[in-house]
């Protein structure tokens, strides 16, 4: 059995699997729930000042995008850090730590960006035993109005500056859980960096509308006629959140950057994708909110199984597997040649393919009066569309010519070797290097 | 109630009020809108879709279940009834395991289709539910139209018709239209007097009058509508039935099945409607399964559906005849009927067993009845009709018969199955010729 215990900067969990700051991990009831189901670690729901909370809404707080048969695909939300009192917080997070030692307890925290505030704060809190902190400058609603969360997490200066004093407030390890409504991941990767974070953590939800009354004209979730941005996350964000963590793990100035995976992961595969990608151990929290905390037994028996059929004895032997095989498009090989191939035993004759490829790409796969489709070598480009719409899994697969080969729709063989964009006759910068 | 299942003869009021409810109930009840979401969401939006090739009347399937898919119900509706305009009646009657659903890439998949008929229905229920009747009929043209028969063939000529400004008028021998679907489609398939009540919102279209009691060929001569009207439509269904042709067929307690589907459809109480302890149908079709089924619902003790051939040449889809089996139809094959013995009533049905091509063995076997359903088959009835071929009036693909300015559609006309659906779409058909015609 492979051994799914976790080090990430210092911090144990029995697994890469951490709750992430959200509702999953606003007290003591639901954290001792999570950890007795499975959950390796929590990042308690962020922390504010000492003082009177903040305050909710009082109506709805999430909008949601579902796919067939209602699944959940992609929820947002208007919620803000934790209403609760701060001594109440720091009470229960001191007896769950001292019931589950071994599990990991991170305390997320936002206070306005003074340097008072947070070196105040942190000693505080790391009176609870927790094992971390994480810096939450990603909330994009109702924290950034007041001169928190995103609006700190947009402006890398603010980062460093931030990550420093809190450096400078404890010794516990620190995360700066990042904001993915910025143009470039990679400045304030590198500010968290520069400010001496240990870690990273990514993505925090994505500025979102996901829908519209049509008889009140407004955006939901709807508050007395109106509504306002919220925070999309759930499976719909996986590829946005992959692409941003594979950017910071592949960028020469943060490869040694640790990074917690979040955005989207529902599954044990979702986790291994992440942790291929770079991501040291993982977040969860739109999967455990749609479907309870008993989704973690999936994936740690997946993972599991996984690493077993692999020979991982440990997450560490695969995290950032996948990194370098991520490259920029202009380095991938033209010369590798595939071709659709649509096998009759599996098709259910659908024809969406063939209304796919007819309609809206090559016209490359033919439809006989009975029913039967079959791609059209050459007039194929392996654009890959069939294989995404087939409802068949596996039904549509791409077969990779062999050097040699003709390619029927260029009438050229297949080249052996490696060529890519930078030296391509049509590129205009090779001709003018000539 | 006086009489159980036990009673012996053929008496009325064999089950309670509350039995009798229980077994009339809808076969499939309706799909609410969760369940209805839930199917839709697994049609695949097929391209060119095989369900729709599968469907006489070509309704557009997948964009049907597509709009109710994405909440609006009310256009799914008018995707159907502008290619069925009966596409309620439709969805409640049509053998879909052998139409679009038997064809679905689902059933092909997984051996289970999508929910096309149940689909159907919904939307066509939400649609009519608001009492609104999405056509609008073109401005009047002058022309007349005689329907005879307002059955599903003449219901859907007559519609079509209308909407094109023509000025229709539907004749009935009957004292109520519909057709079989008033007076044959199984109660449990139609509840809740649907088909009058379909009837009703298809006639919202305006321009059609219907004359009830009026037969032709008893004081309505196709002479005379032909001389009256600018073009004819034949809708007549098959009014006869075939004779089995064996002595003792007159004794009293043998009947034929269509008669009492016909009378249990229009018996305002159940529990008023005789049926016996020991009943056998003969016959391997629908008529024969709806009439077995429904006497089995009505308390009879033991009901025997006799077909002549083996099990896969019957006519009743393997729907149809796990369905009977379900309720307790026991279903005996290989055997034709002989003799019917009894001392005035009916008291045993003797067969003999045949082979698939009808050879006869030489053995024979009795059965106890009290009753006897004859569902063989149906005849077409009517004297001076255009030309036949094989026992129905010969059409062309576009329903036009052997006599200028008459049509004819539905179960009285040649090509395609005897089937509601079929009717819907000759019907409709021969509409769109007739209408290309008087202009
Ligand atoms: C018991 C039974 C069950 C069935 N179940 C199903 C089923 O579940 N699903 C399915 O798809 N199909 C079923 N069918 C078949 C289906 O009912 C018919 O195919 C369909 O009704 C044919 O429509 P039609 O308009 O041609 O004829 P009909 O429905 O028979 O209508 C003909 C009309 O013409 C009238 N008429 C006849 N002669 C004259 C005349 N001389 N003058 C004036 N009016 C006249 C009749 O009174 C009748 O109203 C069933 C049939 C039977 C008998
Ligand atoms: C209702 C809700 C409240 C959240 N509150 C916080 C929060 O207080 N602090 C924080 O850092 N992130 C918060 N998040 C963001 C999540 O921690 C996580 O980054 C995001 O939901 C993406 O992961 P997911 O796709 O697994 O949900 C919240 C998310 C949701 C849905
Ligand atoms: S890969 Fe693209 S071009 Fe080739 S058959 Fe599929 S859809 Fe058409
Ligand atoms: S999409 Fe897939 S299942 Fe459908 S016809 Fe094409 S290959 Fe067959
Ligand atoms: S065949 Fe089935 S899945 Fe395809 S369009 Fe028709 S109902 Fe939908």
């Amino acid at each position: 059995m492979a051994d799914l215990t976790s080090d990430f900067i210092g911090i144990k969990s029995p697994n890469p699997f951490w709750l992430a700051s959200a509702p999953p991990t606003d007290k003591e009831y639901n954290v001792r729930r999570a950890f007795e189901a499975g959950w390796g670690g929590v990042v308690w729901k962020t922390l504010g000042e000492e003082g009177p909370p903040v305050v909710n809404v009082n109506g709805p707080r999430y909008g949601a995008i579902h796919g067939a048969d209602r699944r959940l695909l992609g929820l947002n939300n208007i919620e803000l850090i934790t209403d609760r009192p701060l001594e109440v917080n720091l009470e229960e997070m001191t007896r769950v730590k001292r019931d589950y030692p071994d599990h990991a307890l991170i305390a997320s925290v936002m206070v306005p960006c003074e340097e008072d505030a947070w070196k105040k704060i942190l000693p505080m809190i790391a009176e609870t035993g927790c094992d971390g902190f994480e810096l939450n400058f990603g909330c994009p609603h109702g924290m950034a109005e007041r001169g928190m969360g995103s609006a700190v997490g947009q402006v890398p200066d603010y980062i460093e500056m931030v990550a420093r004093w809190c450096k400078e407030a404890t010794d516990l390890p620190v995360i700066v859980k990042l904001t993915p409504n910025i143009t470039n991941i990679l400045y304030p990767a590198e500010a968290a960096l520069r400010g001496g974070a240990d870690a990273v953590s990514l993505i925090n939800t994505i500025n979102s509308i996901t829908s519209v009354n049509l008889d009140v004209m407004s955006p939901e979730p709807m508050i007395d006629g109106k509504g306002t941005h919220g925070g999309y996350c759930g499976p719909a964000v996986k590829p946005i959140a992959m692409n941003m963590v594979a950017e910071i793990a592949r960028n020469p100035e943060t490869a040694n950057l640790p990074i917690s995976g979040i955005g989207g992961i529902t599954t044990w595969r979702d986790a291994a994708e992440f942790m291929a990608l770079g991501a040291g151990n993982v977040q969860v929290c739109t999967a455990a909110m749609t479907y309870g905390f008993k989704i973690v037994q999936e994936m740690i028996s997946g993972l599991s199984q996984w690493m077993d059929e692999k020979g991982y004895t440990s997450t560490s032997d695969f995290v950032g597997m996948a990194t370098p095989n991520v490259t920029d498009w202009q380095y991938l090989n033209l010369n590798h040649i595939t071709k659709a191939e649509i096998n009759q035993d599996d098709c259910i004759k659908c024809g969406r393919c063939y209304a796919a490829c007819e309609d809206t790409s090559h016209q490359a796969i033919e439809m006989s009066e009975d029913r039967v489709f079959t791609v059209k070598d050459d007039e194929c480009v392996a654009c890959n569309l069939c294989v995404n719409v087939c409802p068949v899994e596996g039904c549509i697969t791409m077969r990779t010519l062999e050097p040699g080969e003709m390619d029927e729709r260029t009438g050229q063989p297949v080249a052996a070797e490696y060529g890519n964009w930078t030296v391509h006759p049509n590129n205009p910068s090779v001709q003018a290097a000539e | 109630m006086t009489n159980s299942p036990l009673s012996e003869g053929v008496v009325a009021g064999r089950l309670s009020g509350a039995e009798l409810t229980e077994n009339f109930a809808d076969l499939h009840p309706a799909l609410d809108t969760h369940e209805a979401l839930v199917a839709a969401d697994r049609c695949y939006f097929c391209h060119d879709a095989p369900c729709m090739e599968a469907c006489p009347t070509d309704i557009d399937i997948p964009l049907f279940i597509r709009q109710i898919a994405t909440g609006t119900p009310e256009a799914a509706a008018r995707t159907i009834l502008s290619q069925n305009i009966l596409g309620g009646m439709c969805a409640r009657v049509c053998p879909t395991e052998t139409l679009c659903e038997e064809v679905c890439v689902r059933e092909v998949a997984e051996g289970k289709p999508v929910k096309i008929g149940e689909l159907q229905r919904y939307a066509t229920d939400t649609l009519m539910a608001s009492g609104e009747h999405p056509f609008e009929r073109a401005p009047a043209t002058g022309k007349k139209v005689a329907v005879v028969g307002a059955g599903p063939a003449g219901l859907s000529c007559a519609h079509r018709l209308a909407t094109y400004g023509h000025d229709v008028t539907v004749f009935d021998g009957r004292a109520k239209p519909g057709g079989l679907n008033e007076f044959g489609i199984a109660s449990y398939k139609s509840v809740d007097n649907f088909a009058a009540r379909e009837v009703d919102w298809l006639l919202k279209i305006g321009g059609i009058t219907v004359e009830t009691g009026k037969r032709l060929g008893d004081g309505l001569s196709l002479a005379s509508l032909q001389a009256d009207y600018d073009a004819v439509f034949l809708g007549l269904g098959l009014g006869g039935v075939n004779a089995l042709g064996v002595e003792g067929e007159d004794k009293s307690g043998v009947d034929d099945a269509v008669d009492f589907i016909s009378d249990l459809r229009q018996a305002s109480d159940l529990a008023g409607v005789e049926i016996g302890r020991d009943v056998v149908v003969i016959g391997g079709g629908m008529t024969a399964v709806d009439a077995a089924v429904q006497a089995k619902l009505l308390g009879a003790l033991n009901v025997s559906l006799v077909y002549r051939r083996g099990r896969d040449r019957m006519n009743a889809s393997v729907f149809e005849q796990d369905l009977a089996a379900s309720k307790g139809v026991r279903i005996i094959t290989n055997a034709s009927p002989v003799a019917i013995h009894g001392n005035g009533s009916v008291r045993e049905i003797e067969f003999e067993y045949t082979d698939d091509d009808l050879n006869a063995t030489g053995q024979t076997v009795r059965l106890a009845a009290d009753q006897v359903f004859k569902a063989i088959g149906q005849t077409l009835v009517g004297d001076g009709l255009p030309d036949l071929d094989g026992g129905k009036i010969a059409v062309d693909g576009t329903g036009r018969t052997s006599v200028l300015g008459i049509w004819a559609g539905g179960d009285c006309a040649t090509g395609g199955d005897d089937l509601t659906v079929t009717a819907v779409a000759e019907g409709r058909d021969a509409a769109e010729d007739m209408h290309q015609s008087l202009a």
